[in-house]
């Protein structure tokens, strides 16, 4: 009986999640005039918490995340042009086509080295930047393609030009995928999955098949990603080559690496800290925030996550 | 078609030169360096420095970018890149990418963000023709110039790095850096040497190719996944293999470019993905030999 408490015991809501989340809710409610910040960072949470599932959790590293969250957002764009403009509908076909191409382009990330990874992320999402590009007829080229209308949320509430609608539609979806992914990483595949980032070797001799691992967590952090390009697209009612850029990927990596990866709280946390900086930075200069959060990266890495955020261990020495 | 192929190679011979150290910095190091842009982009505003502000020959200024990124790399490898040796890879390419934000931002600030303009010398803008029709060949002198310095200088570290003490030392720092310094070898100032040795390249490489790739401060970005195709593909264990790689990707990027202007990218990345799933230690590695 004990054992069995002890068992379950990490997969229980803390009373600290479950008031952060409310305060998440009343802030959303208190700052409508910030509504577009708030779905923006509800969005690149939801983007960063697929990137946490297979880095943090699986350790795969990918700069190409930005694939399927651009998936994601064109084919929610088209969907809603061409087809139906239901948001709901639009949601899922985004998400089930980000899945699709996870679970195509899986079998390019079981081989190689980190190296290797990186660059066949990076080329997958980079050879989809490319082909939007070229049929510039269908998905608007490089001028975005316009004309996607929403048709009302849940058949009653209209996307507004404050994004109130849009700021409660993403935050919903971020808390749904937010409750599934805590589900999942407690379950014996998130257990596995953390087994595959600690050791392949030993996972293979417990007779766990390590590639279909990979293909099912894969799968899974591209329809979060798709998700999350769909939610872009809808809220904002557009969808341009910006979605494939590399700094896409880049950006949300940095949201997860602030965050801290290898826990779901990374993302969210990550996300708000990345939007509010960015925010700030780019008011005092618009020109040259870059600098900064270059700057802020470097030190992040040099003196590393845990002493950085720790400002009172800068003096006392370093564990080595 | 001639002339094309001979751009192409040209193109890729300056890509060479410029992955170069990055390819040894990766293969050697175990360091992913994603901020070797910027010192190439380093090399080609001094460059344009020197020559447009201070009047240098172009041929001076060449050994002058070589020896300024050098000790420019060297700095960097003493107080900032050391910690990061023994680090996961992602933390380096995170590190190194923020190093290139802030190169990029600095030298947006400093220089303004429009392209620097170059003038070469009357010698390299000169013009040979051969032949005729489908089969002519144009070559610019400033191209055959790039070429031989090229060759030049793949042959000289070839040579360095399998006929010389320091070659063979660097060698088995990289393949053991503890039995290495057991032996008395000076494993920390070889890394040092390599290293500046690398970003001089790099800089070299920006200021050789000043006019074709241009100076501005988006350099390091736009060129950083050309740099890391020639290495992910060519393997960074020999100088071969980025060679041909960067000569493969140059010839087939100025002719995609040339003949399919719209898929010119589309075809050099889907290549890269099929060569990284056929070989995934890259076309010339030790690993596929093995």
């Amino acid at each position: 009986m004990k054992a069995a408490e002890t068992l379950r015991a990490p997969s229980r809501w803390r009373p600290w999640e479950v008031a952060l989340w409310a305060l998440i809710w009343v802030m959303a409610l208190v700052f409508g005039q910030h509504a577009a910040l708030i779905n923006e960072i509800a969005i690149l949470a939801l983007f960063a918490l697929s990137l946490d599932l297979i880095l943090g959790y699986a350790g795969i590293v990918s700069l190409g995340h930005a694939a399927y969250f651009g998936v994601g957002a064109y084919s929610a764009a088209l969907f809603a042009k061409y087809v139906m403009p239901d948001p709901l509908v639009g949601l899922a076909v985004g998400t089930a086509l980000g899945a699709l191409l996870g679970l195509l382009t899986t079998p390019l990330i079981v081989r190689g080295t980190d190296l290797t990874r990186l660059m066949v992320t990076m080329g997958v999402a980079l050879v989809l930047l490319e082909l939007a590009n070229k049929f510039s007829e269908f998905t608007g080229g490089a001028d975005g393609l316009q004309g996607v209308v929403m048709g009302p949320l849940l058949g009653h509430f209209d996307f507004d030009l404050g994004a109130r609608v849009a700021s409660f539609y993403s935050l919903s979806l971020l808390f749904i995928a937010f409750v599934l992914m805590r589900r999942i990483v407690h379950s014996p595949l998130g257990l596995s999955m953390q087994a595959l980032r600690d050791n392949r070797l030993r996972l293979t001799a417990l007779g766990l098949s390590v590639n279909g691992r990979l293909a099912a967590v894969y799968t899974l952090a591209a329809a979060l990603a798709g998700a999350a390009g769909a939610l872009l697209a809808q809220t904002t009612g557009f969808a341009s080559l910006d979605v494939f850029e590399f700094h896409r990927s880049a950006d949300v990596m940095l949201a997860l690496i602030i965050g801290g990866a290898g826990w779901l709280w990374g993302g969210l946390i990550g996300a708000i800290g990345f939007k509010l900086m960015h925010d700030l930075l780019s008011e005092v200069t618009p020109q040259y925030w870059t600098f900064w959060i270059g700057l802020f990266l470097v030190l992040l890495m040099l003196i590393g996550r845990e002493r950085l955020f720790r400002p009172w261990t800068w003096f006392s020495k370093a564990r080595t | 078609m001639l002339t094309l192929l001979f751009d192409g190679i040209a193109y890729g011979m300056l890509l060479f030169v410029l992955a170069l150290g990055l390819a040894v910095t990766m293969g050697l190091m175990n360091f992913i360096n994603l901020a070797h842009g910027a010192f190439a982009m380093a090399g080609g505003y001094i460059l344009v420095l020197l020559m447009n502000r201070a009047g240098w020959p172009f041929l001076a200024c060449l050994p002058a970018a070589f020896v300024l990124t050098a000790l420019l790399g060297a700095l960097l490898e003493r107080t900032i890149y050391r910690p990061m040796y023994g680090r996961p890879h992602l933390d380096q390419v995170l590190f190194s990418i923020g190093l290139t934000f802030m190169a990029v931002a600095a030298v947006d600030y400093v220089m303004g963000s429009s392209q620097q303009n170059v003038q070469l010398p009357d010698w390299l803008r000169q013009r040979f023709e051969f032949g005729s029709g489908a089969w002519q060949l144009g070559m610019g002198a400033y191209r055959v110039f790039i070429v031989i310095s090229c060759v030049a200088l793949a042959l000289m570290l070839q040579a360095v790095l399998s006929r010389t003490r320091f070659g063979s030392r660097l060698r088995a720092a990289v393949d053991d850096p503890r039995v290495a310094a057991g032996l008395g070898i000076p494993v920390d100032r070889i890394f040092l040497l390599t290293f500046a040795v690398g970003s001089g390249l790099a800089g070299l490489g920006g200021a050789l190719g000043a006019d074709i790739l241009g100076v501005e401060p988006s350099f390091p970005l736009k060129f950083m996944v050309y740099f890391l195709i020639v290495c992910a593909v060519g393997g960074t264990s020999s100088i071969t293999g980025p060679l041909v790689a960067a000569l493969a990707l140059g010839i087939a990027d100025v002719l995609g470019k040339y003949y399919v202007p719209k898929l010119g990218g589309f075809i050099v990345y889907v290549l890269m993905i099929a060569i990284l799933l056929w070989r995934p230690q890259g076309l010339f590695s030790r690993e596929a030999r093995r």
